[in-house]
């Protein structure tokens, strides 16, 4: 039986930044419907791994294909369509609402407003829905930033740093939501200091350092 | 196209509304600096009618260098940056959106720049009337070339080398303003001044919409 192709598939992936190497020949394949978590110290390269795999950042030498997309000849704003991403920074406009900015990006990706309550309601921000995102606290700002990526559908999730400044009951809400979304067929990558917490998402464990991988554990 | 435009263009303008930076800021700005300039002529020349086209356009160029800078840094934070870039707007929809929110910030303060000319510096009041459609015109080209070389910029580095970039742009629009609004108010050929505003208008248009996506690219 022939496996299928890779849903990422990095070879000597190189990105420099004002000549900076944030990745040093990054090799990696990524398989659909799967969990990988990307941990390392700061400045490792985890969120430049999941800038690359979003088509945010441009390959500098290397070869790489996400989702069919070539990362050196392709079209990454295709690319960047088919992706979810969540920042550690906000990932919204600090002066609209939570609705205003839901109502944003559904109307930017075609999508019925009418998904905004069902959408807020999933991330448990329905008593927010007309709270400025400046005025949210840390916790909130993320699931705001989580109810943008809902609304899309994506087929991979790329999420840095999704625990940073979350309580515990934060936590267990991303891991909840994480592994559903890893069970309706969706890739997720997640860049995180530690490993994940919930051991039932029994994850990918990549370990990078120095913009190189380091450590695969599977 | 045009949806993205007005989506962009709703969203750009209801911040603005909300931060309050035209009310508070740029707006008391532009009139102290309108009312500044005037004195700096010294007693003979103050309170001059045949001083408020070149004083008015002096004014709004400092207010259109403000206006563009903020148009930028709505958009600066990396995080927003990224969950925007994965929404897939076309990136020509956005420069007319942004170019058309400008406009309409820059529209708003030239009425009362206009109306405080009126006042303080005894223009005609038929005489602006008449200027309008080359004002409202000549603050659109400036509005789609400040837009333009705002991306060109970048977010913030453009306090920086805005100025500079933008001198050879701006600066025949602020000739052929300054001569149709005293052709208006003193009589003189108004069209002629008015048409190269227009063309100019037409021209940063269309380059914007053909190479903004290259800029936000690059």
């Amino acid at each position: 039986m022939v496996s299928p192709a890779p849903l990422v598939e990095l070879r000597n992936a190189v990105v420099l930044i004002g000549g900076f190497p944030l990745l040093s020949g990054v090799d990696l394949e990524l398989h659909a419907g799967t969990l990988s978590v990307v941990t390392g110290a700061n400045g490792a390269g985890k969120t430049s791994l999941l800038r690359l795999l979003g088509g945010l950042v441009q390959l500098s030498s290397g070869a790489g294909v996400v989702g069919g997309v070539d990362l050196v000849k392709g079209d990454l704003r295709e690319l960047r369509r088919r992706v979810g991403w969540l920042g550690h920074e906000g990932s919204f406009y600090d002066d609209l609402s939570v609705t205003e900015n839901l109502t944003f990006a559904a109307k930017a990706l075609g999508r019925p407003t009418e998904e905004i309550e069902a959408v807020l309601g999933l991330v448990g921000l329905e008593n927010r829905a007309t709270t400025r995102a400046e005025q949210l606290s840390a916790g909130q700002r993320r699931r705001l930033g989580l109810a943008w990526v809902l609304l899309r559908r994506p087929e991979l999730w790329l999420l840095d740093e999704p625990y940073a400044s979350l309580d515990d009951e934060g936590r267990n809400f991303f891991d909840q939501l994480i592994g559903d979304v890893v069970k309706s067929g969706a890739t997720v990558v997640v860049s995180a200091h530690d490993r994940l917490r919930s051991t039932a998402l029994a994850p990918r464990t990549i370990t990078m350092a120095g913009g190189l991988v380091v450590g695969d554990e599977r | 196209m045009i949806r993205t435009a007005l989506l962009v263009a709703g969203k750009d303008l209801r911040i603005e509304r909300r931060s309050h930076v035209l009310l508070w800021q740029v707006l008391p700005f532009g009139v102290m600096a309108m009312l500044l300039t005037g004195l700096a002529l010294g007693p003979a020349r103050a309170g001059h009618s045949a001083s408020a086209p070149g004083l008015f356009y002096l004014v709004m160029l400092l207010v259109t260098l403000l206006m563009i800078n903020r148009s930028q840094v709505i958009e600066d934070s990396p995080g927003t940056r990224a969950s925007v870039a994965t929404l897939g707007l076309d990136p020509a929809g956005v420069f007319l959106g942004k170019a058309l929110a400008l406009a309409v910030e820059l529209w708003l303060t030239g009425v009362v720049l206009l109306a405080g000319a009126v006042l303080v510096l005894h223009t005609a009041f038929v005489g602006t009337l008449s200027a309008l459609p080359s004002v409202a015109v000549t603050l659109g080209a400036l509005a789609a070339a400040g837009t333009l070389y705002g991306a060109l910029s970048g977010g913030e580095g453009a306090a920086t080398l805005l100025p500079i970039l933008s001198l050879p742009a701006f600066a025949p629009l602020l000739i052929a303003g300054e001569r149709s609004y005293s052709a208006a108010l003193h009589g003189g050929s108004l069209w002629r001044w008015w048409v190269i505003s227009l063309v100019a208008l037409v021209a940063y248009l269309a380059i914007g919409v053909l190479l903004y996506g290259v800029l936000e690219e690059s």
